[in-house]
């Protein structure tokens, strides 16, 4: 059956309370999910207090912050800062979204931050996405076509058919839809789960691409595609504004139309 | 621990090649209880009388033998179609899964025979 509750060695306990010496006007709480496989110890959530008056507006200053000055020992991924390399996705106010983009503002209370639900923990906020990549791997993510390229020039698409792959050609694979997915939560060792299936849906409208029917074939199943029961988390999730659960139906309307 | 790739491993036994059919029948069935089922209810509203022998009467009545009998079979196969997803998406340990399958299978046709021969046998008065 389904786990619904967590296993025993991932059940979370209080952990440390580092206030802040000294005196602030503007101070928010962080509690953070803390997990080191090293210490043999179960999960903690650590709370942190940040001055605001010194701290950039979004919760991955804040976390950049408490890194640099309160605990180096802190552990999450970030790169970009501006939401374009989908690094430092993570779970914020109940949320899976950009720790780069969401401002400390917008969040009532204390500030809670976990790792993306459902992957297993590397360390800290860090998941292990290496089914997730396999999964975006197995739809092949490629140009595949039967006719050789002009040898003058690039393989020419109209405007038209050009915007049909703008939005899905935006996703950048942050996983926070996949990990929002209650039916990617049970079967994600089947289910492709949405980002795929979005990276999939864009090369299946990509007028240059000659294999729609294999890539069809590979998704008619009744996990890899039919998992989705049209919950639409996926679409409230991410933070680039695109449209996953859209996607997949257009998907299955494909699959419908070409029996 | 295993040694497979985690491309393997997310490849797996491959694509069953189905499922499409299933997400239609889904569908259908779904409009057709919709249909279904806004005749019965205005039908129960316009039943006259409550006792035993106007319901006898109601369901003895040729077309409301056959949309009975209509309406029994779409929801048992509609609810068939449903619980299977329910197991398939929860159940993961596969002697528990294909036994829940098959016994849901049979659960849901006895119900659906045993509604049309109610249907049946009060239409034919036997």
């Amino acid at each position: 059956m389904a786990d619904f509750r967590l296993p025993p060695n991932s059940r979370i306990r209080k952990g440390e309370n580092f206030r802040l010496t000294g005196s602030a006007g503007n101070v928010r709480r962080f509690a953070v999910y803390r997990y080191d496989p090293d210490s043999g110890e179960n999960p903690r959530l650590d709370t942190y207090e940040v001055d605001m008056d010194h701290c950039g507006p979004m919760v991955l200053d804040a976390l950049i912050k408490i890194k640099n000055e309160i605990d180096a020992t802190l552990t999450f991924r970030r790169s970009c800062r501006e939401g374009i390399c989908g690094s430092c996705a993570m779970n914020i106010d109940g949320s899976n979204t950009l720790a780069c983009t969401l401002a400390v503002e917008d969040v009532r209370g204390d500030v809670k931050v976990y790792p993306l639900p459902h992957m297993p923990v590397v360390k800290d906020l860090v998941p292990d996405l290496t089914n997730f990549y396999a999964q975006y791997a197995s739809i092949k993510p490629w140009l595949q076509t039967r006719t050789p390229p002009p040898p003058d020039r690039e393989r020419l698409q109209t405007k038209e058919d050009q915007e049909l792959i703008d939005e899905p050609a935006a996703c950048i694979l942050c996983a926070c839809c996949s990990a929002g997915c209650p039916s990617y939560w049970w079967n994600s060792d089947r289910f492709l789960g949405p980002a795929a299936l979005l990276a999939a849906y864009r090369w299946l409208v990509d007028s240059r691409d000659e294999a729609t029917g294999e890539r069809l074939d590979e998704l008619e199943d009744p996990f890899r595609l039919y998992r989705c029961h049209t919950i639409m988390n996926c679409t409230d999730a991410c933070p680039k504004g695109l449209n996953p659960a859209k996607a997949i139906a257009a998907t299955k309307k494909m699959l419908a139309e070409r029996r | 621990m295993s040694l497979r790739t985690p491309l393997g491993r997310a490849l797996g036994l491959g694509t069953a090649r189905a499922g499409t059919e299933h997400w239609w029948a889904q569908r259908v069935s779904a409009v057709a209880l919709l249909l279904l089922g806004t005749w019965f209810v205005i039908a129960l509203v316009m039943l006259d009388g409550l006792d035993y022998a106007a319901a006898v009467a109601f369901i003895g009545a040729p077309w409301n033998s056959v949309l009975l009998i209509l309406l029994s079979v779409m929801l048992a196969y509609h609810s068939y179609l449903g619980v299977q997803v329910v197991v398939e998406d929860y159940v993961h340990a596969p002697g528990i899964k294909v036994v829940s399958l098959m016994l849901s299978r049979f659960a849901h046709i006895f119900v659906a025979v045993t509604a049309v021969y109610a249907v049946f046998k009060i239409g034919v008065g036997a």
